[in-house]
């Protein structure tokens, strides 16, 4: 055994690994030396997928943390921030996103049942079609915003409507500043994702993946759909708080 | 042991599930319920994230180890909410504790 060993060491892991399951790298191409089977290769890269996206909780979850924060604080200010916010152009994106999650679903599905590179390509190709159909709209609002003067930065925030009672303009700023942050850091997860997916797409256009390997395609489906939930919390939280308050989104001018 | 593959039809009753309660999330923010209007939405929103880490996510079909990481990740989130939101809404009480611990005494002086 120890004589084994040795001969193991001086031959690579590669070579260890061959003494010990030679079936499994015969059939597999795809399976890397240092996995004993194709099932523990796939668990690792979930595993660490969801460790980065676990990373990603926290770091949406500060935000979710800081709004809770100042909307319990200045509830009246953020209901009248919140009111003036195009609910219709959010509506919307949330339904593109849930339609690009499962076109992206899709796309995992194709590979794993080994459809053609065509049918692979073609739901990759519709993910990121309705990827950039959401940061088209959220262009669109941002430059409504943009318009409105309701950028919260000093010497351009202005808030035109009138001001009720328990409301001052900074905290009306103060919901834009969250606005702001979070929908943008969520538009660059999805301008990432965008980048990502374009070259997961060539090599599947290319053939790359089969039901034996199709790891990159499993693991950013992860990611897409990570996305789609930090947007599934914050369409509710940021566009529709104060739609059931005096005024509501009629009274918002849209 | 070979991966499980979720069958379509899964997917797309989920996407319908999803479809409805984004409409239903929509139409109940309208109605004036009170405190219980973000009871509701984030009812809602937290069904629809489950629906997604469950079958989208393929995590219903996963291993104990990666529902764990799952797990853990938003129970870590509960602790930063839980904890920091403890802070901030009970230091008003500090802060009329130390008012009425201090006026008497300067009015004392």
């Amino acid at each position: 055994m120890a004589t084994h060993e040795i001969a193991a060491t001086h031959h690579g892991p590669a070579a260890a690994h061959a003494a010990h399951v030679p079936a499994e790298h015969s059939a597999h191409a795809a399976l890397a030396h240092h996995f004993d089977n194709l099932e523990q290769q796939r668990e690792a890269g979930s595993l660490g997928m969801w460790i980065f996206l676990a990373q990603e909780v926290m770091f949406f979850g500060r935000l979710f943390l800081a709004y809770v924060i100042y909307r319990t604080r200045f509830p009246e200010a953020f209901a009248a921030a919140s009111n003036h916010l195009n609910w219709k152009l959010g509506a919307f994106n949330t339904a593109v996103l849930i339609c690009s999650s499962l076109t992206m679903a899709l796309a995992v599905w194709a590979a794993q049942v080994g459809r053609t590179r065509r049918t692979q390509v073609f739901f990759m190709a519709l993910t990121g079609l309705l990827g950039a159909t959401f940061l088209g709209v959220k262009a669109v609002e941002y430059y409504d915003k943009y318009r409105d003067h309701l950028i919260p930065v000093r010497g351009w925030f202005h808030w035109e409507q009138p001001l009720s009672a328990n409301v001052s303009e900074q905290n009306i700023q103060m919901f834009y500043w969250i606005y702001f942050a979070m929908t943008g850091l969520h538009a660059l997860h999805m301008i990432i994702g965008i980048a990502i997916l374009l070259p997961i797409m060539y090599r599947a256009w290319k053939g790359a993946y089969s039901p034996e390997y199709h790891a990159p395609v499993e693991l950013f489906g992860l990611y897409w759909h990570f996305v789609d939930i930090v947007w599934i919390f914050l369409f509710p939280l940021l566009y529709l708080l104060g739609a059931h308050y005096a005024g509501g989104h009629a009274a918002a001018g849209h | 042991m070979s991966e499980h593959i979720v069958p379509r039809k899964v997917y797309f009753v989920v996407f319908g599930a999803l479809m409805v309660l984004t409409a239903l999330t929509v139409f109940a923010a309208n109605i004036d319920f009170g405190v219980l209007n973000d009871v509701i939405a984030m009812t809602i929103a937290v069904t629809k994230a489950v629906l997604v880490i469950l079958f989208f996510m393929h995590v219903r079909y996963g291993s104990r180890l990666i529902m764990l990481v799952v797990v853990a990740g938003f129970f870590w989130l509960a602790i930063l909410m839980v904890l920091t939101l403890s802070d901030y809404n009970s230091r008003k009480w500090v802060e009329q504790r130390v008012r009425q611990s201090t006026i008497p005494s300067e009015a004392g002086r």
